[in-house]
């Protein structure tokens, strides 16, 4: 009767043996430090563009849509306040991380789903190599490094782009825009800005290579990995935010 | 039973005892049981479907069995844990089928992956490229170092695998049907190729294949190391079986999950069974 349940809890059960061995292998040898660094190079280096470019519009369209607001009460003088928490607490990290997740959860399911279809992960089998060492590790310790400062980033440009709207169109001046910003955040809002990026890496890079590795049924397979790997990510990226953005406002 | 020429010169490389592995409701292997003593040639025969892969892969602890055990170099790998079977692993070769090459890093990576990623290093780091040298042009593809693997032809990337299988020197090599998808001479070169290797390195081997040629070059034939090339080795000097069995090669034919023969290639020509008869093109 309650068979429908059996393949979803089957797939969290598998994913949380993933999750244990992937993260048991960072402190375990063989240690693939050249992977590490390639895979950094793919999720840091390579959103770079793409993730700045969306901080610097979100910082943008914030600054322009709160300067109304607050020009009904005469305060569009605090904008600089509202853009930095706003960018800080919450768009940064999670902005950061959907896109992280369409761009890199789908490129490594993508991969590993082909590597998997055409036997290239019982290849890496047979020759002795633990496929979740060399693949799975070295992409969730470069995701867990690069997200946290690709939204640091994104924090930033987020901040430069309210502040041309704050300069050219609601006429503040330089230091009244940075320092009312500055001043605004608080050590919790940035511990929940490090902390958010941080545990979303594992989601991204985790339900990537998940999807990745449990391709089956050809090329279809593979696309069909991808895409779920992408939805998965992306509502996980959703659920996690409210649940710590619920424990730290109740910190504060 | 195979003859007295037959038996292995020294050590048992892998025992399979009473294996049965099933998926859902088909059973693929059942009830196979079969020893492979140092420098024995052992060819599995049979039609796609008849189990044979599968029984390759239980045999490298790849697929779990349903009953039975596996003793891989003296160990027994049933139901081990990945992480010690791994150290094992890296000391047999294996060919997948289509070569089963890494598609993202250059041929010479993929020769030297075994080296570079194992869980032990057979071989220091700086050797390893010289290595990677000789193992490709023993495979005569020493040009092709920089390529990828999507740039080879079918029977290239079979020989970069080969090459890849016995970069460390193991004692016992599988192959998975190394000459699937591929022309006659292709095909014929490729098991030249193995026998080459065999002979040289004196590792034992099991081929797993649909052409009964191929097995019929592995019992036949021995590579000459001085003049660099293949020899028949049976006493009427034709290539054709005698009966003497030099090169310590066992046929074993599969049909439906089970093991129907096991012998010399004598004895496989002598069969009379419907089955194995459409293999062995009768002389």
């Amino acid at each position: 009767m309650l068979d429908f349940l059996k393949p979803p809890i089957l797939a969290i059960q598998d994913f949380y043996i993933l999750t244990g061995r992937a993260l048991r292998n960072v402190f375990r040898p063989p240690h693939y430090e050249n992977d590490i660094v390639i895979q950094m190079d793919i999720i840091g280096v390579g959103s770079l563009p793409i993730v700045m470019l969306i901080g610097f519009f979100s910082g943008l369209v914030i600054t322009m849509q709160m300067s109304r607001a607050l020009a009904q009460y005469g305060a569009t003088d605090q904008v600089g306040p509202i853009v930095a928490i706003t960018l800080v607490r919450e768009l940064g990290p999670v902005l950061t991380a959907v896109l992280v997740a369409g761009r890199n959860a789908s490129g490594i399911a993508s991969e590993l789903g082909s590597m998997k279809v055409t036997e290239q992960i019982d290849a890496m089998r047979a020759l002795g190599t633990d496929p979740i060492q060399k693949l799975v590790t070295p992409r969730m310790i470069a995701t867990a490094v690069m997200l946290p400062v690709l939204t640091v980033i994104a924090d930033f440009v987020g901040l430069i782009g309210g502040f041309l709207i704050a300069k050219l169109s609601l006429g503040l001046t330089t230091t009244q825009y940075w320092t009312s910003a500055y001043r605004a955040i608080e050590y919790n809002d940035i511990v929940q800005g490090l902390l958010k990026p941080f545990v979303f890496a594992f989601v991204v890079s985790l339900v990537g290579c998940f999807y990745g590795l449990r391709t089956s049924g050809g090329t279809q397979g593979v696309g069909h990995a991808t895409t779920q790997a992408v939805v998965v990510a992306s509502v996980w990226i959703f659920v996690l935010t409210s649940l710590l953005t619920r424990i730290f406002v109740n910190l504060h | 039973m195979p003859d007295a020429n037959a038996a292995p010169p020294t050590g048992e490389l892998l025992r399979i005892e009473n294996v049965t592995i099933r998926f859902e409701e088909l059973t693929a292997v059942d009830d196979v049981s079969f020893s492979m003593g140092a420098g024995e040639t052992r060819v599995i025969l049979g039609s796609a479907g008849s189990g044979k892969t599968t029984l390759l892969k239980a045999a490298i602890g790849l697929i779990p069995v349903d009953h039975g055990r596996v003793y891989l170099l003296g160990q027994d790998i049933t139901g081990m844990d990945e992480r010690k079977l791994f150290g094992i692993r890296s000391r047999v070769g294996v060919l997948f089928q289509e070569g089963g090459l890494f598609d993202s890093i250059t041929v010479a990576e993929n020769v030297a992956y075994p080296l570079v990623n194992g869980p032990v290093h057979p071989v220091p780091y700086d050797q390893i490229e010289s290595k990677v040298e000789d193992a490709l042009r023993f495979v005569e593809l020493a040009h092709t170092l920089e390529k990828y693997p999507s740039e080879l032809s079918g029977g290239m990337r079979r020989r970069v695998g080969i090459a890849r299988a016995v970069i460390s020197d193991p004692p016992l090599v599988f192959y998975d049907s190394p000459t699937a998808g591929l022309d006659p001479i292709t095909a014929n070169t490729i098991m030249a190729l193995i026998a080459k290797e065999r002979d040289s390195l004196n590792a034992a081997n099991l081929i797993v294949t649909q052409r009964y040629q191929d097995g019929q070059l592995m019992a036949n034939f021995r590579y000459n190391r001085t003049n660099g090339r293949l020899e028949p080795v049976s006493q009427n000097g034709a290539g054709k079986p005698d009966g003497s069995n030099p090169t310590h090669t066992i046929f074993m034919v599969m049909k439906e999950g089970r093991v129907i023969f096991e012998g010399t290639q004598a004895e496989l020509e002598k069969s009379t069974d419907p089955y194995i008869s459409k293999f062995v093109p009768k002389h």
